[in-house]
C-alpha cells in the first residue's frame, strides 16, 4: 500500500523510511483516523515529516500522488460532458431534490449552472484532465469535499472547499529560503569543537570519587570548563554590489559573534589585497596589513569569506586591478596566500546559486577556493560548516 | 481514548489527528512551533482530557539523559560510609529515580512531557533512543531492568535551537503548531474570555495581525501575547475608542508592552507610527 507515495516522498527529499511506512499502516490498522482524506493527510504528515521546513514539499507530493496530476499544474480547461454531470446529480440528489431543482428552472439551465460551478471549482483546484478522469466521481469524493456542486440541491456538504494540502500554508518555512539569526546560529553550531582549557574551576566528580575511594580521604579534583575552542576568521566584503545583502551579512555576523569566542573579523572590498580593515568608517586611515593577519592568526584558524565575488575579472587577476587603490600584487596572489595559510576555508556567497554562472569573477574565485563556495542559505551554510570541520589532509 | 481538545484548549484537526496517532500507537509526539503557540500547554491538556497524571521533565542546557533514568548518589553513600550508617550496605538506597523511571512505573498510565528537548546537548536525544523506543532501561548498580508495564504517552517539545538526530525523529510523530488563523484565534479567545465584547476582540485582532505583519520585527507577538494583552485591556477597562481611533498620533496600540517584547521592535514601531503621522499631514 502506498509504495508509490513513499517513493515520491523520497524523490522529493523527504527521508521516508520503511519504519515510518509501517507506522502509518499500523495507525491505519488501529483506526486512529476516520476514513476521510483530510485526516489521512494529517496522519501521513505527522508520520513522514519531521521538520517544518519540509512541510511544503510534503504538501506538493501529497497533492501529486493522490490527485494524479503533476505539480506544475496544467492550465488547459476541460470541457465537462453533460451526461457526466447528470450522473453526478443523480448520484447525489434524492428524487425530491431533483424535483425541487426542476421547479427552479429548466433542467438544461440547472445543468448549465452546475457546469459553471464545476468549472469554477476546477479553477480553484487548478485541476487538470486527470483529476476528472480518475474515477469520475472523485471530485465529489468519497468524502464529499466538493460542496459547490452539491449545494445547488440544498444538500449542504462538508465545509471545506479548498483541500488543505493545496493551500500550501507552510511555503515560507521551506529550507531553501534565506535565514534569520536563529537559523544561522543553529547552522553555525555544527562548527564546534569542545575543549577544556583555562582555569580549573569545575569540580570533576568522577575523578574526585575515584580518588577518594582510593585514598580513603576526600580527594578533590578540579578541571577547566568545556568551551567551544573553534577559532574563526571572518572576512566580509563591504560596499558596492554587496549593499543589497547588508541585512543578511549583519545577521550572519551577529550570530557568529554570539556563537564563537575566538572570532576575528576583517572587511575587504570585492577581493582581499594587502590591506584589510576592522572599522568601515575608517577604512582608509586604519588598515591592517594582510601579512600581519597571516602571521598573527595560526593555521588552526578557519577562514570564512563572505562576499558576492562579483567584480571585474581584472580585480582578481591583475596587479593594479583594484577599483579603490593601486595594488602592487594581484588579488590572485593574496587569495593563494590566504588559502594556503588557512587550509580550512570556505566562501559564502549571498547571491543565489543559480546566478553564479553568469559572472566570470565568481567562476575565478570559485576555482581559487577549490570549489568551496556555498550559497548563504541554511543548507549552504550547513554544507560550508561540514567542509570546515572536515579533517584537513 | 480520543483527544478532542478541552474546554480550555482549542485543538485544530491536524493536531487532534497527530495526538490521537501518538496516543493510540504509544509513540512519542514531537511538537514544534513559534514560542507562545501552546506547545507545553498541550501536554497539560492531554493529561487533563485523558484524566491521567502528568509527569514533567524540564530539560535545561546542563541536563543529561541519564538524569531522566536514574542517578547514583555516590557522595551520600560516601558520607554514610564514613558515618557508619547501616543504609550504606544497600546500594539501592542511593539510586535516585528520574522522570522516565517515574513514568514507567507509575501506578496509573501517565503523560510524560519532555519539555524543550533542544535545550540540552546535541547528543541528548540519541542517549534516549533505546529508552523511548523500548520503554525500558537497565540499572547497572542494582542489575535490574526497569520496563514500562504500559507504554506512557510521551509529548516532546522543541524550539528548534538544535537539530534533532534522524534516528530520534524516525521514532516520533511530528506536529508543527502553525500560527493560528483568524478563525481559530477567535475560538481561542472565546475559550479564554467568554464574556468579552465582540467588537473589542475584532478591533484587537485587527491591530494584532497588523502588528504581526510589520516587516522586520525581531519577535512577532504570538497567541499567548495576544491573550495577555486582551487580559490587560480588560483589566484596565480600556475604552473601545482607544483601539478604534484612527488618529495617527496614537498609532501605537495602548499597552503595547504586552505585544512587543523587544525595545528594537518598539522603536521600529514608533518609527513607522511617526512616518504614518507625517503621511497623514
Amino acid at each position: 500500500m502506498f509504495f508509490n507515495f513513499m517513493d515520491e516522498l523520497r524523490a522529493a527529499g523527504i527521508s521516508a523510511s520503511l519504519k515510518e511506512h509501517l507506522v502509518l499502516l499500523e495507525a491505519l490498522d488501529k483506526e486512529v483516523i476516520r476514513r476521510n482524506p483530510v485526516e489521512f493527510y494529517y496522519l501521513s504528515r505527522a508520520t513522514f515529516v519531521k521538520d517544518e521546513g519540509l512541510l511544503d514539499r510534503f504538501d506538493q507530493v501529497f497533492s501529486k500522488v493522490f490527485k494524479g496530476i503533476e505539480t506544475s499544474y496544467g492550465t488547459a480547461e476541460e470541457d465537462i460532458p453533460l451526461d457526466w454531470l447528470k450522473a453526478v446529480a443523480e448520484k447525489y440528489l434524492s428524487e425530491e431534490e431533483m424535483e425541487e431543482i426542476k421547479a427552479l428552472g429548466s433542467w438544461e439551465e440547472i445543468m448549465e449552472t452546475l457546469k459553471e460551478r464545476l468549472e469554477e471549482q476546477q479553477k480553484r483546484h487548478e485541476g487538470g484532465s486527470k483529476w476528472i478522469g480518475t474515477g469520475g466521481t472523485s471530485p465529489y469524493g468519497n468524502s464529499g469535499y466538493n460542496p459547490e456542486g452539491v449545494r445547488i440541491g440544498g444538500a449542504g456538504g462538508q465545509k471545506k472547499a479548498i483541500k488543505v494540502w493545496d493551500k500550501r500554508e507552510f511555503q515560507n518555512l521551506d529550507h531553501t529560503k534565506q535565514l534569520g539569526t536563529r537559523n544561522i546560529k543553529v547552522a553555525l553550531r555544527r562548527l564546534r569543537k569542545f575543549a577544556r582549557e583555562g582555569a580549573a574551576d569545575e569540580l570533576d566528580m568522577d575523578r574526585t570519587i575515584n580518588g577518594t575511594a582510593k585514598q580513603g580521604w576526600l580527594d578533590i579534583h578540579m578541571r577547566p570548563e568545556r568551551h567551544n575552542a573553534v577559532k574563526l576568521l571572518l572576512f566580509l566584503d563591504v560596499g558596492g554590489s554587496m549593499d543589497p545583502f547588508i541585512k543578511l551579512c549583519e545577521e550572519l555576523f551577529s550570530a557568529a559573534n554570539s556563537e564563537f569566542k575566538n572570532l576575528e573579523f576583517f572587511y575587504f572590498h570585492n577581493c582581499p589585497y594587502e590591506g584589510l580593515w576592522k572599522d568601515n568608517r575608517r577604512r582608509f586611515s586604519e588598515r591592517t596589513n594582510t601579512w600581519d593577519v597571516l602571521h598573527k592568526y595560526g593555521h588552526d584558524y578557519k577562514l570564512i569569506f563572505v562576499g558576492d565575488a562579483s567584480m571585474s575579472p581584472y580585480e582578481i587577476t591583475h596587479p593594479g586591478g583594484s577599483v579603490e587603490h593601486f595594488n602592487e600584487e594581484a588579488g590572485v596572489t593574496w587569495m593563494h596566500r590566504l588559502t594556503n595559510t588557512y587550509p580550512a576555508a570556505a566562501w559564502l556567497n549571498p547571491v543565489p546559486e543559480k546566478q553564479w554562472g553568469y559572472s566570470q569573477s565568481v567562476k575565478i574565485i570559485r576555482e581559487l577556493m577549490n570549489d568551496r563556495m556555498y550559497p548563504l542559505t541554511v543548507d549552504g551554510l550547513g554544507d560550508a560548516m561540514k567542509e570546515l570541520t572536515r579533517k584537513q589532509g | 481514548m480520543r483527544f478532542d481538545g478541552t474546554k480550555d484548549y482549542v485543538a485544530t484537526d491536524d493536531l487532534k489527528v497527530a495526538v490521537n496517532a501518538a496516543v493510540t500507537l504509544r509513540r512519542p509526539l514531537l511538537v514544534k512551533g513559534e514560542p507562545g503557540t501552546g506547545k507545553t500547554v498541550l501536554a497539560y491538556e492531554i493529561a487533563k482530557a485523558m484524566g491521567t497524571p502528568l509527569i514533567e521533565w524540564n530539560v535545561k542546557s546542563t541536563t543529561k539523559a541519564h538524569q531522566g533514568l536514574y542517578e547514583y548518589d555516590a557522595v551520600a553513600r560516601l558520607r554514610d560510609g564514613q558515618l557508619g550508617d547501616e543504609r550504606v550496605h544497600d546500594i539501592s538506597n542511593y539510586i535516585r529515580k528520574g522522570k522516565l523511571w517515574e513514568a514507567f512505573t507509575a501506578p496509573e498510565l501517565p503523560v510524560l512531557l519532555i519539555d524543550e528537548i533542544d535545550k540540552a546537548d546535541i547528543e541528548f536525544p540519541n542517549d534516549l533512543l533505546q529508552e523511548l523506543d523500548r520503554m525500558e532501561f537497565h540499572v547497572y548498580e542494582t542489575k535490574e531492568t526497569i520496563k514500562a508495564a504500559e507504554r506512557p504517552i510521551v509529548i516532546i517539545t522543541s524550539n528548534n535551537e538544535k537539530e534533532l538526530p534522524d534516528a530520534f525523529l524516525r521514532r516520533c510523530f511530528f506536529h508543527y503548531i502553525k500560527f493560528p488563523d483568524r478563525e481559530t484565534m477567535q475560538e481561542i479567545i472565546n475559550v479564554h474570555f467568554p464574556d468579552i465584547q465582540g467588537i473589542l476582540v475584532k478591533k484587537a485582532m485587527d491591530i494584532f495581525y497588523d502588528v504581526r505583519d510589520v516587516p522586520g520585527l525581531k519577535k512577532k507577538p504570538s497567541t499567548s501575547e495576544l491573550l495577555d494583552w486582551l487580559k490587560l485591556l480588560l483589566s484596565e477597562d480600556m475604552p473601545l475608542e482607544a483601539l478604534q481611533s484612527k488618529d495617527p498620533t496614537k498609532a501605537i496600540p495602548p499597552l503595547h508592552g504586552a505585544l512587543l517584547k523587544n525595545e528594537q521592535d518598539v522603536m521600529l514601531f514608533e518609527r513607522l507610527a511617526f512616518m504614518a503621522k507625517r503621511e497623514a499631514r
